[in-house]
C-alpha cells in the first residue's frame, strides 16, 4: 500500500490533504490517489476529525461504513467513506475515507450519528457484523442477521462458514 | 417511542381505541421480502420501524472464500433486476487491485449493458408502481415491454437475466453483428411507447392526485440522510456518478441528468421515466462510437491482486453502487463491502411515511425503488 501523496495529485485532493494536515498528529494520511483519500485517526479524535471534515471540507454524507477484522494485529478497522454533494464539482468526485483501528478485545467507538445522520444503519450493520459497539448510537439492535443469531459476529475472521474447511 | 420489533413475531396490536400497531410484510409487501412496523392513529402513520434482513445471505462473507472471478455469479444474485450494474463496480475494484487496463471495446459493451439493464430495472419498477396506484394497464404494459429489452440483453449476454457479463479484465461476449439494427428498432418502438405511458399514466389526474405532495423529502434531508439515485435527484440534488466521477467512457457521452425540486413521489417517478429516455440515448451514442478490438484481457484463473484497497463506484439503476475491496495480495479478497443504493435509501422510509396516510404507503414505499434483496445482500 503506497503512503503519502504523489506529486501528480489534482489540486482538490492536495487542498484536502493540506487542510487535514492542520490537525497535526490527529489524522495520519494512509494513501492519496486521484478521487480517493484515506486518513487514519485515533479513537478519541474520531468525532473531532469528522466534525472538521463536515464543517470545513464540506463532506456532507456518508456512503459506506466498512468493518474489517485483522486478527493478526488483534485489531478491528472501521472505515467511513464520506462524500460531498454541495461542495462543488471538484469535491463530488472525491470519496474521503477516515478509518480507525481499535483493539479487538475492546471494540468500542464513539458513534458519528450526530455528525453524519446517514451512518445510522451503516453503523448498526457494522455493529452486528463485526461486534463493534458504537457508543451513543440510538439503536444497535439486530438489523440484517436473524433474530435468534447466537454465534459470534459473522464478519470476524474467526467465524467460518459452515461446510468450509480451514484454508479453503 | 420504540416498538417491540425483535422476537415478537407478527402482530397487530390495539394500543388504544384510536391507535393501532400494524406489521407489514415480510411476505412480499409488493416487492421483495421486507417487513416494517407502523403505528397508525386513525388514517395517519405516526411511526415506522423498518426491519430488513429477511433475505440476507451473507454475500460479503462468501466472497472471502471465492477467487475474484468465482464471486461474480453470486454477487449478481443480490440484484437480479440490475445484474450488470452490481458486478461492474466489483470488477472495476478488482481490476484496480490487479492493475489491469480494460480494452475500450469492453468498456463500451459494459456501458451498453448497464444502460439496457437500467431500462429493464426501471420498467419492472414502473409495473409495480402502476399496480400499487391501482392502474392495472401500467402493470401489464411495462412488464411486457421489459421483455424486449431482456431480449436485447440476451443477444449480448447469452442468458435472459443472470449473464454474469462483466468479469475482471473485460466482458464475456462480444456483440452480435445484428445487434445495432435490432436495438434501433426496439428504441424506435419504445420511444413511442413512452409517449403512451405518459399519456395514460404520468399525465393522468389519477397519478397526479396520488403522488403530488405525497412523501416529500427535502433537499437538506436528502443530503444529510445520504440517500442515493432517484430519491436524491427528485429532491433537487444533481448527483450522478456517471457525471461526478465518470467511469468507462461516460465522459465522451452527452446525456441529461433529470433533476426535480419537488422531492415528492411524483418527482421520483418522473426521474425514472426520464432516465429510460436518457439510457436509450446513451446506448445509441455508444453504438456509434464503439471501436473494434479486444473484449477482455486474459487473466489467470487464480489471478492475484496486489495488497491494498480499492473503492469503486458506479451509477446503478437505483443509485450510486460502490464496492470496497481490501486485498491481502492473495487470489481471494480479504474483505469486500458492498455499498448498495437500496440500503442507503432505507433510511428515508421512516422519514417519508411518518405523517402520511396509510393509503399512500405503497406509493411512497415503491417510489424509493427499495429492493430488499439488494439491501440485505
Amino acid at each position: 500500500m503506497s503512503s503519502g501523496s504523489s506529486p501528480e495529485l489534482p489540486k482538490a485532493e492536495k487542498g484536502i490533504i493540506d487542510a487535514i494536515g492542520k490537525l497535526g498528529e490527529k489524522a495520519k494520511l494512509i494513501y492519496a490517489k486521484p478521487n480517493r483519500i484515506k486518513f487514519s485517526v485515533q479513537r478519541d479524535d474520531l468525532v473531532e476529525v469528522a466534525r472538521f471534515i463536515r464543517d470545513e471540507l464540506h463532506f456532507d454524507h456518508a456512503t459506506n461504513v466498512t468493518g474489517t477484522d485483522f486478527p493478526k494485529d488483534g485489531q478491528l478497522e472501521i472505515t467511513y467513506h464520506l462524500g460531498s454533494h454541495d461542495g462543488g464539482e471538484e469535491l463530488r468526485r472525491i470519496i474521503l475515507a477516515i478509518s480507525c483501528r481499535i483493539p479487538s478485545n475492546d471494540p468500542k467507538l464513539p458513534t458519528l450519528v450526530n455528525e453524519y445522520p446517514s451512518v445510522l444503519y451503516h453503523e448498526r450493520e457494522t455493529a452486528e457484523m463485526i461486534g463493534c459497539v458504537f457508543e451513543g448510537h440510538p439503536n444497535l439492535g439486530r438489523l440484517l442477521l436473524p433474530e435468534d443469531w447466537t454465534d459470534i459476529p459473522p464478519m470476524l475472521k474467526a467465524f467460518r462458514l459452515p461446510g468450509r474447511l480451514e484454508g479453503e | 417511542m420504540s416498538l417491540p420489533t425483535q422476537s415478537s413475531g407478527l402482530f397487530t396490536e390495539q394500543v388504544s381505541e384510536d391507535k393501532l400497531v400494524v406489521s407489514i410484510g415480510p411476505q412480499h409487501p409488493g416487492a421483495g421480502h421486507f417487513r416494517f412496523t407502523i403505528r397508525v392513529e386513525g388514517d395517519t402513520i405516526t411511526e415506522c420501524i423498518p426491519d430488513p434482513g429477511y433475505v440476507h445471505r451473507g454475500g460479503e462473507k462468501q466472497t472471502e472464500y471465492r477467487t475474484y472471478i468465482q464471486s461474480i455469479p453470486m454477487i449478481e444474485r443480490s440484484s437480479l433486476l440490475d445484474v450488470t450494474n452490481i458486478t461492474l463496480p466489483y470488477c472495476m475494484a478488482a481490476e484496480e487491485l490487479m492493475g489491469i487496463q480494460v480494452p475500450p471495446r469492453a468498456q463500451y459493451l459494459r456501458m451498453i449493458m448497464s444502460e439496457n439493464q437500467r431500462i429493464i430495472s426501471h420498467l419492472y419498477w414502473l409495473g409495480i408502481q402502476g399496480i400499487f396506484l391501482g392502474h392495472s394497464t401500467m402493470f401489464m404494459w411495462p412488464l411486457g415491454d421489459r421483455d424486449i429489452f431482456i431480449d436485447l440483453g440476451q443477444m449480448i449476454g447469452g442468458a435472459r437475466i443472470t449473464y454474469s457479463y462483466c468479469v475482471p479484465g473485460g466482458v464475456r461476449n462480444d456483440m452480435p453483428p445484428n445487434f445495432k439494427d435490432r436495438a434501433m428498432k426496439v428504441f424506435e418502438y419504445f420511444e413511442s411507447r413512452l409517449k403512451d405511458y405518459e399519456r395514460i399514466f404520468f399525465r393522468s389526474p389519477l397519478f397526479e392526485k396520488r403522488t403530488r405532495g405525497v412523501g416529500v423529502l427535502s433537499r437538506s434531508d436528502a443530503i444529510s440522510l445520504g440517500v442515493a439515485g432517484q430519491v436524491l435527484r427528485a429532491s433537487g440534488v444533481k448527483s450522478d456518478t456517471r457525471i461526478d466521477e465518470p467511469y468507462c467512457f461516460y465522459k465522451d457521452i452527452s446525456f441529461e441528468v433529470p433533476v426535480y425540486d419537488d422531492g415528492d413521489t411524483w418527482a421520483r417517478c418522473m426521474v425514472h421515466l426520464e432516465e429510460m429516455r436518457q439510457s436509450m440515448s446513451i446506448i445509441r451514442q455508444c453504438l456509434e462510437k464503439m471501436p473494434q478490438g479486444q473484449i477482455k484481457v486474459k487473466l489467470s484463473p487464480q489471478q492475484r491482486a496486489q495488497a491494498g484497497e480499492a473503492y469503486c463506484r458506479t451509477e446503478a439503476a437505483r443509485g450510486a453502487m460502490a464496492f470496497h475491496i481490501i486485498s491481502d495480495g492473495s487470489t481471494k479478497p480479504y474483505r469486500t463491502k458492498w455499498s448498495v443504493p437500496s440500503f442507503r435509501n432505507l433510511i428515508a422510509l421512516p422519514k417519508l411515511l411518518v405523517g402520511s396516510h396509510v393509503a399512500d404507503m405503497p406509493a411512497i414505499y415503491w417510489s424509493l425503488d427499495y429492493w430488499p434483496v439488494e439491501a440485505d445482500r
